[in-house]
């Protein structure tokens, strides 16, 4: 995906190589290098938000309600939201395919 | 109104940088450099220069320095020699893709082993292919036009690329001489104030210095080197600028006593001085004998010194540079490159001499032209000859 | 004391920053610990920051041309130099602030390395910056060796851990150092402020990079950062471990304020290492004998600690 992207010609290479578009890395989804996917416990789940803060992917976010998504389009699938889950309401379970 | 002082050349320079109201000056103190950042932070602790002066810890911290200053968006400059470049190495690359321009006055000296202060072209010649716009100067006033000069052409959004002026250590950096330095407003005049095409701010904020993947890499060095080329244009428009403003009118390559020459001598930097010396002493004696002087040494002017070498069919080319194990000195290769498969083109014979502050003498000149007369009949066994060295 | 912290009321586990400066789409291995301290840093600092990165994991992961995962102004220049990048860009907002060419509102800057870049190669660019007192904080991401080139030992390396410049073998039992004190380092500069941090107790380290970066002058964060991949431990439990190094006493928490000691965490029921130790494959070969050793030596350096914070 990163290739396809960075196919540039040296006279449209960005000036200096700079990156001139802020946070643009969030164009890149790195959800596809997961094999297990968090599943969360609406029942279990006391919105401590404790997923959020120890993701390493800035995958989660808060909806409406005060429950906290994750977005499989970046998360790597590593597990650390459900290991420190302080009321075990998140599983990991395996992708298919 | 410029004026007309005795001054040590070294002070002129600090002088021409406090003109050009440099913001950030980096510096590590090496022989013989120390001079020129000596007196900027006397203007800078006086007042009469506004800022930063940088007391850093290594050359290495200060290249890291001047980058970052730089892309922050300041006017930096910084002086350095001999180990000291050496030590910056490393960084020096990274500027110069990076498109970050600032001005480096080298004061050229030997490199170690065995330890010398003494000055020599070796320091500036391994920093070859840095992707720097490079410049040398013969004398004290050059070295002062030349740094105006390179704040002009780096900081030119068309260029944005750094700059090395180098002046040869002591022979040059310690010398007293009679130097017009110009006045604030013809200054301003000719440098406005940097504004650089891109810089680190907090409201447009931009990456610098990605990763260059194998797909981007090769793309990434060629628009360093087709910027390189395309400063040419700008270097010689800044330079006709300076002579409008200033009265002094600079080339790439400069000739001396050219005309219906035989025998051209090829130099950079102060020896040029010596060398004209040498010239006029042949010219009397009869012979026709010339000088070329390159001032411009990256990007190279090859157009310019082709033209300047006219229909002189022997060159004798002087390296200050000694690359062991090499064809020849590096700007001998250089030339010889240049002319290679062009027809009509003159001989050239490489030739060391002056390492180390070895002094090159009128008489070694006269015995540069003699030999490269007779190698112009009968080929010389190596490429290129030491003058001046013992055997025993 | 120092007057900037009196205003500071510290973060809050109910209202952290919202606002992400790194952004998801980084190329960080599952489970790093490193990239969420950074992300954490981040947090606390803002957007009004300028960020010079030292190369390493986080320059890599996080800037692949054409995408950056910093929504900040971002340099990387090399690798041992990130503190004299920093220095060159105090210096120029400084004169150009001075000048009137950009606001006079701070921005903080921030100087950031793993430990190679800190404890090795960079320690002279960061004693140099340190000693000059330059307005900036410097965070080192202390994943304890080389990963980026394939997990070699540094000085931050810790005794026995296995990498692939410190393999254990007949006549090895791998890394025969103690780990660096680069954090004592720093306090011999005399800076205002120096901290160590860990991810595990996240409240704690975004407070001690928000104090580093209101702090006048040269600040230091020690940030230990967990790597799944390096040492052979499951992503899952980055903070796991974490908060293990802490319990254990490995890893102590702690503030230097002006060169007061200021243990951020008293461990008075300390687990014993093995529990640390356990479950990373850097430490599986050690023997009884080298684990009783990192054990009286944990104890040991962490009495001295006790002393150092009891010296007010």
């Amino acid at each position: 995906m990163a290739n396809s992207d960075a196919i540039v010609g040296w006279k449209t290479i960005t000036f200096g190589c700079h990156i001139l578009e802020p946070g643009n890395a969030a164009n890149f989804r790195t959800g596809d290098w997961r094999s297990q996917r968090p599943v969360v416990d609406k029942e279990k789940c006391i919105k401590c938000g404790m997923c959020w803060v120890f993701c390493p992917d800035m995958a989660y976010s808060q909806d409406e309600d005060g429950y906290f998504v994750v977005n499989l389009e970046y998360c790597k699938g590593c597990g650390i939201c459900a290991h420190e889950c302080p009321k075990d309401a998140i599983t990991m379970v395996p992708e298919e395919g | 109104m410029s004026k007309r002082v005795g001054i040590e050349v070294s002070i002129a320079i600090s002088e021409a940088v406090g003109l050009a109201k440099a913001e950030v000056i980096p510096a590590y103190p090496i022989t013989p450099q120390t001079h020129i950042v000596e007196h900027l932070s006397e203007m800078v602790a006086n007042g009469e220069l506004d800022a930063e002066f940088v007391p850093v810890e290594s050359e290495h911290a200060a290249m890291s320095c001047c980058c970052g200053a730089v892309a922050a968006g300041a006017r930096v400059f910084s002086s350095t020699s001999s180990q000291g470049l050496s030590l910056m190495s490393e960084i020096l690359y990274i500027p110069s893709t990076m498109r970050l321009p600032m001005v480096v006055v080298v004061a050229n000296r030997a490199l170690s082993a065995p330890i010398s202060i003494w000055n020599d072209h070796q320091d500036i010649m391994i920093q070859r292919d840095i992707g720097w716009i490079q410049t040398f100067a013969e004398n004290g006033q050059e070295a002062v036009d030349l740094t105006l000069h390179a704040f002009r052409v780096s900081e030119d959004r068309n260029v944005s690329l750094p700059m090395m002026v180098n002046i040869d250590g002591f022979t040059l950096s310690h010398v007293i001489e009679p130097i017009e330095l110009p006045d604030q407003e013809e200054v301003d005049k000719y440098l406005p104030p940097f504004k650089p095409r891109y810089k680190m701010d907090p409201r447009r904020p931009i990456s610098m210095g990605p990763v260059g993947i194998p797909e981007v890499y090769t793309e990434a060095k060629v628009a360093h080197d087709m910027a390189m080329k395309k400063a040419k244009r700008y270097i010689l428009k800044a330079w006709n600028e300076f002579a409008e403003i200033f009265g002094r009118k600079y080339d790439p390559v400069a000739s001396y006593r050219t005309e219906d020459a035989e025998v051209l001598l090829v130099t950079m930097g102060s020896i040029s001085e010596t060398a004209m010396t040498a010239v006029d002493t042949m010219r009397d004696a009869g012979q026709k004998v010339g000088l070329l002087k390159i001032r411009l040494w990256r990007p190279f002017p090859g157009q310019e010194f082709r033209k300047a070498v006219g229909k002189t069919k022997v060159l004798a080319v002087i390296d200050r540079c000694l690359p062991p194990g090499a064809l020849c000195g590096p700007v001998g290769a250089e030339l010889r490159s240049l002319f290679y498969k062009i027809p009509g083109s003159p001989k050239i014979f490489s030739f060391v001499a002056g390492l180390g502050g070895r002094d090159v003498t009128v008489e070694r000149f006269e015995e540069i032209v003699d030999k490269a007369r007779a190698y112009a009949k009968k080929r010389p066994r190596e490429l290129y000859e030491v003058i001046g060295v013992r055997e025993k | 004391m120092i007057p900037e912290f009196e205003k500071f009321k510290g973060f809050k586990a109910k209202n952290l920053p919202k606002e992400e400066p790194l952004s998801s789409g980084h190329r960080a291995c599952q489970g790093c610990g490193e990239v969420l301290a950074l992300r954490m840093v981040m947090k606390a600092l803002g957007k009004d920051v300028i960020v010079c990165n030292a190369t390493g994991c986080m320059e890599i992961i996080t800037s692949p041309y054409p995408h950056t995962a910093w929504k900040v102004p971002w340099i990387h220049i090399a690798f041992e130099n990130s503190a004299s990048v920093a220095s060159g860009v105090e210096a120029a907002r400084k004169v150009l602030a001075r000048k009137g060419k950009i606001p006079k509102k701070h921005v903080d800057i921030l100087a950031v390395g793993g430990d190679g870049a800190t404890g090795d190669i960079g320690l002279q660019f960061i004693s140099g910056a340190m000693e000059r007192g330059h307005d900036f904080l410097y965070v080192c991401l202390d994943n304890e060796a080389y990963m980026n080139t394939g997990v070699q030992r540094s000085g931050c390396t810790p005794y026995g851990a296995m990498t692939t410049t410190s393999p254990p073998g007949k006549k090895s039992f791998g890394q025969v150092t103690w780990k660096k004190n680069v954090p004592a380092i720093m306090v011999a500069h005399n800076i205002p402020y120096v901290a160590t941090a860990s991810p595990a107790y996240f409240l704690d380290l975004m407070n001690k990079v928000k104090k580093a970066a209101l702090v006048k002058g040269p600040a230091y964060v020690h940030i230990y950062s967990p790597c799944p991949t390096g040492w052979g431990s499951a992503g899952e439990r980055s903070i796991e471990i974490s908060r293990l190094a802490v319990e254990t006493k490995v890893f102590p928490l702690y503030e230097v304020i002006e060169g007061r000691y200021i243990i951020s965490r008293k461990i008075t029921k300390p687990k014993p290492v093995t529990e640390y130790l356990k479950g990373q494959r850097r430490f599986r070969h050690l023997d009884e004998d080298h684990i009783e050793y990192i054990q009286r030596r944990v104890d040991a350096e962490y009495e001295k600690l006790l002393r150092l914070s009891e010296m007010a």
